[in-house]
């Protein structure tokens, strides 16, 4: 007995080979130490001295100094702490509108490659529609009407942000799941457990779907990077979540109209922006080639 | 092919269907509606206002104004803009060669800049430039482009300064200088910087794209067979890879049309750029509907006629496509 209990089990040995994959690719690990940094950032903006919302008047423009890492803004607020606040706006918005649109996403792929025929035509109609609309501005004009809405609850919801955008993005995980699954629904194991009186719950959510694990979370990560710059980008037109709370986005849009007193300021939020989706990219790198069983790694 | 394109006219047509009807909901049921400033002049009566309502044929059931507002979409005209009182028609006709410039300029810059680095980094896979390449180009494709396009106002228009006569390198804001309407050069001066901004991200894109699509490639049997023949290996990747290589570049472009008008957009708010994007931004914060909705409704358009075109284009670079 206490022989076979040394044998780990073969979901717990895939588990480990994926891990030991992925790490061995070298960003990828760095990525998610940059990753936790930015997140324990966001997570404890609040250990930060100083208020983002708090204005100085008297201490605006400040260049970077020791008291104030990043400088102040044009009110005298702390560029530093509302980087940091801002980080949880962004990583909130990028993890739950991925979460969204990959589920919403993978319903639709997973719906339309399995059972194909009519139900395939009709998704994938809609989903073709999705994709021809001119995104940015459908998400502008949404983010104005909604707030002009009487609901006080939609006025500065970071809710709504999340909703628009994985409303106008789950098309291409719902076209890659299937994909996935056209192929996989005629392969043996399929077939096997169908004659084993499987029935299509089963078969989609038991036997399929965890064989699309690993492009479905390559796709996240490019949902996740590309929400957090939609976000960023909603915020800095002025669409986005609304002022006082400080985003990545806003700080950007305030640096703008003080580039030529402040040059410096613009820097900072854009670099977040930068070094996060970086980051991002560089996981998804590293997940592609981990579940990639072609991939060889040269030790 | 004739019945094909004909078949996918039609195909667009519930899509815009269903884009017009949503847009159209959401228009009409925005608070205020078009005759707030009436409704709080003193001056207007509330029969005035009335009758006003009755001859706009506000008060009609929805599908009634919708089938109105269709048949004049139809017939160009899309009503006019609640803020400066002219045909939306008119406001959106004047930008759109604007942003076809910025974006037809941005996109021939980017396929000259990111097919011969696709193909330069595929010939030698994981060697230095190819390395180089990779990276660069990850860094290409995070950078977001209103950062970008901060940057470069920040580097060339307000710290570096031509020495001698102490202007900026690159002008920013608008199309032309004042006083030098219309003349090419100018306006090319001026594309510069928000060419730049817009490019930079597609460069990365499609080159990473291009290099994986052409490594694909290089595996197939028939160019072993080319190499086996003895052909040069230039013609080798330049005649037999590269036309296979680049035909899914076409779909994907084609499916990233929109993200490029959304670029294009970010692009035209920073470098004010009078082009539709701006247009959009500037009526989305005036809550001006009736321009919003030309904008979107225009933009629509134009991708689907895009796509079409990119189908069409397909099938005439792949004679293995057969259209039915």
């Amino acid at each position: 007995m206490s022989e076979l209990a040394a044998i780990p089990s073969r979901e717990q040995n895939m588990a480990w080979l994926i891990i030991r994959r992925f790490f061995k690719h070298k960003l990828a690990g760095i990525a998610i130490a940059v990753l936790a940094l930015l997140v324990f950032g966001a997570v404890f903006a609040n250990l930060s001295p100083y208020n983002p919302t708090d204005q100085q008047p008297t201490n605006s423009f400040q260049k970077p100094n020791s008291t104030h890492w990043f400088g102040t803004d044009e009110l005298g607020r702390d560029v530093f702490s509302r980087i940091l606040y801002g980080g949880r706006v962004s990583l909130t918005v990028g993890l739950f509108s991925t979460f969204l649109s990959i589920t919403l996403g993978v319903l639709v792929g997973a719906l339309s490659g399995y059972f194909g025929g009519w139900v395939d035509s009709v998704l994938m109609r809609i989903t073709d529609a999705f994709l021809t609309f001119p995104t940015i501005f459908v998400l502008i004009l949404l983010g104005a009407f909604l707030r002009e809405q009487q609901a006080p609850w939609l006025k500065n919801s970071i809710v709504v942000v999340i909703v628009i955008i994985a409303a106008l993005s789950w098309m291409w995980p719902a076209r890659l799941v299937r994909g996935l699954f056209l192929v996989l629904r005629e392969k043996e194991f399929v077939t096997a457990s169908r004659a084993l009186g499987g029935n299509h719950a089963r078969l989609i959510i038991q036997h399929i779907l965890p064989n699309c694990i690993g492009p479905i979370l390559v796709s996240g990560t490019l949902q996740m990077a590309s929400a957090i710059i939609t976000e960023s980008g909603l915020s800095y037109l002025g669409f986005g979540v609304q002022p006082p709370t400080p985003t990545w986005g806003s700080i950007l849009a305030t640096a703008q109209n003080q580039v030529f007193r402040a040059p410096w300021i613009g820097f900072f939020p854009g670099f977040m922006i930068f070094i996060t989706v970086m980051a991002i990219n560089y996981i998804g790198d590293g997940l592609r080639d981990a579940f990639d069983p072609y991939v060889i790694h040269t030790e | 092919m004739t019945t094909y394109a004909i078949r996918r006219v039609l195909q667009t047509i519930p899509i815009l269907f269903i884009i017009s009807v949503l847009l159209f909901i959401m228009v009409r049921s925005a608070p205020g509606g078009p005759l707030t400033a009436a409704r709080r002049n003193p001056n207007i009566s509330k029969e005035q206002i009335e009758a006003i309502e009755e001859k706009l044929g506000l008060n009609d059931p929805l599908p009634v104004q919708y089938g109105r507002w269709l048949g004049d979409m139809f017939k160009g005209d899309m009503g006019e803009s609640i803020k400066f009182r002219r045909p939306v028609s008119e406001m959106i006709n004047e930008r759109i060669p604007n942003t076809l410039l910025l974006v037809g300029v941005s996109f021939l810059v980017t396929l000259l800049i990111a097919i011969p680095i696709g193909i330069w980094s595929a010939r030698k896979p994981y060697s230095l430039f190819d390395y180089a390449v990779t990276t660069v180009t990850f860094i290409g494709q995070s950078i977001p482009v209103y950062w970008l396009g901060l940057g470069l106002i920040v580097i060339f228009y307000v710290t570096l300064k031509n020495p001698i006569s102490g202007e900026p390198f690159f002008p920013v804001g608008g199309m032309n200088t004042r006083g030098k309407e219309g003349e090419l050069l100018d306006t090319l001066w001026h594309l510069a910087l928000p060419v730049t901004a817009l490019s930079m991200g597609w460069v990365a894109w499609y080159s990473r794209f291009l290099r994986s699509s052409m490594l694909d490639i290089l595996h197939e049997d028939y160019i072993r067979t080319a190499r086996a023949k003895g052909m040069k290996e230039q013609l080798v990747h330049y005649k037999h890879a590269l036309r296979n290589a680049i035909l899914p570049l076409v779909t994907l472009i084609a499916l990233d049309l929109p993200s490029l008008f959304a670029g294009a957009l970010f692009v035209e708010t920073i470098f004010s750029w009078p082009g539709m994007g701006r247009l959009f931004w500037d009526a989305a914060k005036g809550r001006d509907y009736p321009v919003l909705l030309g904008v979107v409704m225009i933009t629509a358009t134009l991708i689907i006629v895009c796509n079409i075109l990119a189908d069409l284009a397909y099938g005439w670079l792949d004679p293995r496509v057969k259209y039915e």
